[in-house]
């Protein structure tokens, strides 16, 4: 039996929502919102009980550094470490892979004309792993799915293009589609929404620019995705350009994937985005 | 290509090219053996990466736009942040030329810290 994408998450990476995890503060009244957003998605994710997630999300210089910085990278691991990212490792259990459908991801991206940076060793941070406390419970040792982990450069322009991302998202469908271990996957895409942390306009957020961005997703992905960076970077923020990530998400489902969840949430620096599709 | 966007930098090749011993250093303070290496003797943790004395005085003054319009990576930034008792908001509060008071109470929600 082929394997199937069974879902596709637009969700943003803040930080902070990873101290606040840890120190147990998603129940008080400045995070509640945004927890009690996810409580519907973990329900949700738990019926339709995924075997994999590609978490498409960007390092923020805790395992790739400028020295050689790759636009698309992939990891082919079994497992993969929590990185220490500047303050510290995270106490949560490392991240089981699926090797296997890593190769078969690298062979089939590659006979797609996408040429990935294939990383047998991989330590995930907060880009990766905020998303995954949102979405999934995990015990003390383990988390209830394997990952796969596909970083893209969203810091050091030139970066990809909106297109691009699109196109990679399509490309990993048809991997999927063509990988006979009948497993059930989400793809992520990670980031945004409207932020900016340099500059005097430090702390800049468009809800209005950021509540089309999900209209649009949800209604005209694929035109959305010809949105230029500089475009996206004056109106919601320069690290706003995460939101290219959400592209491959999109890319990688199909016309019929309906919306489940949507919400937003904008507290101190950074517009909190959550949208889900069922395919 | 981009066109500048007022009162925002962006972290291109050449400014990347321009940040290189400075986000070399930050890079390794991922470790946390480098980061209380860092504590114990700033000066020679910056000698050892090579900082230009232009360099080294940003880093002393905890002048956070000055660093990144050096070069350095906001992301690789956050790390010298961390080990000088600077988090993100301190470090915007003076990029935006606001206390950190002033710096909170422009924001939504300030106790989702």
């Amino acid at each position: 039996m082929p394997s199937k994408v069974v879902a596709g998450l637009g969700l943003s990476h803040v930080p902070s929502v990873g101290v606040a995890f840890d120190r147990g503060k998603m129940h008080t009244p400045a995070w509640k919102p945004l927890w009690d957003a996810y409580v519907p998605v973990r329900e949700w994710l738990s019926r339709l009980k995924p075997d994999v997630a590609i978490v498409v999300y960007n390092d923020h210089g805790a395992d790739f550094n400028f020295d050689k910085y790759p636009t698309f990278a992939i990891g082919a691991a079994e497992r993969y470490a929590i990185a220490d990212e500047g303050f510290g490792t995270r106490p949560l259990p490392e991240v089981r892979g699926n090797a296997d459908l890593s190769i078969h991801l690298c062979e089939s991206l590659s006979a797609d004309e996408f040429d990935l940076t294939v990383c047998q060793e991989l330590a995930v941070e907060h880009g990766f792993l905020v998303p995954m406390n949102l979405c999934f419970e995990h015990t003390e040792n383990a988390w209830p799915l394997a990952a796969v982990p596909l970083a893209v450069n969203v810091i050091q322009h030139p970066l990809p293009s909106g297109r691009r991302c699109y196109r990679l998202g399509q490309a990993i469908r048809r991997a999927v589609e063509s990988y006979p271990g009948n497993l059930k996957v989400v793809v992520m895409g990670t980031g945004g929404m409207s932020h900016q942390l340099q500059g005097r306009r430090f702390g800049h957020m468009n809800e209005r620019f950021d509540q089309m961005f999900l209209d649009r997703l949800e209604k005209d992905p694929e035109r959305l995705a010809e949105m230029s960076h500089q475009e996206l970077m004056e109106e919601a923020g320069a690290e706003a350009v995460e939101l290219i990530m959400w592209h491959v998400m999109r890319g990688a489902l199909s016309p019929r994937a309906r919306r489940v969840h949507r919400h937003y949430y904008a507290p101190m620096t950074t517009g909190m985005g959550l949208i889900t599709f069922e395919d | 290509m981009l066109r500048p966007i007022p009162e925002t930098s962006i972290f291109d090749l050449r400014l990347s090219q321009r940040g290189r011993r400075l986000n070399k250093l930050c890079a390794a303070l991922c470790s946390p053996k480098e980061r209380e290496a860092f504590k114990r003797d700033e000066e020679a943790f910056m000698s050892r990466f090579h900082l230009t004395e232009t360099e080294k005085e940003l880093i002393r003054r905890r002048d956070f736009q000055g660093l990144i319009d050096a070069g350095t990576n906001i992301y690789f930034l956050l790390k010298i942040g961390s080990v000088t008792g600077n988090g993100l908001y301190k470090m915007g509060a003076q990029m935006r030329g606001e206390s950190y008071e002033q710096f909170l109470a422009s924001r939504n929600i300030k106790d989702a810290v």
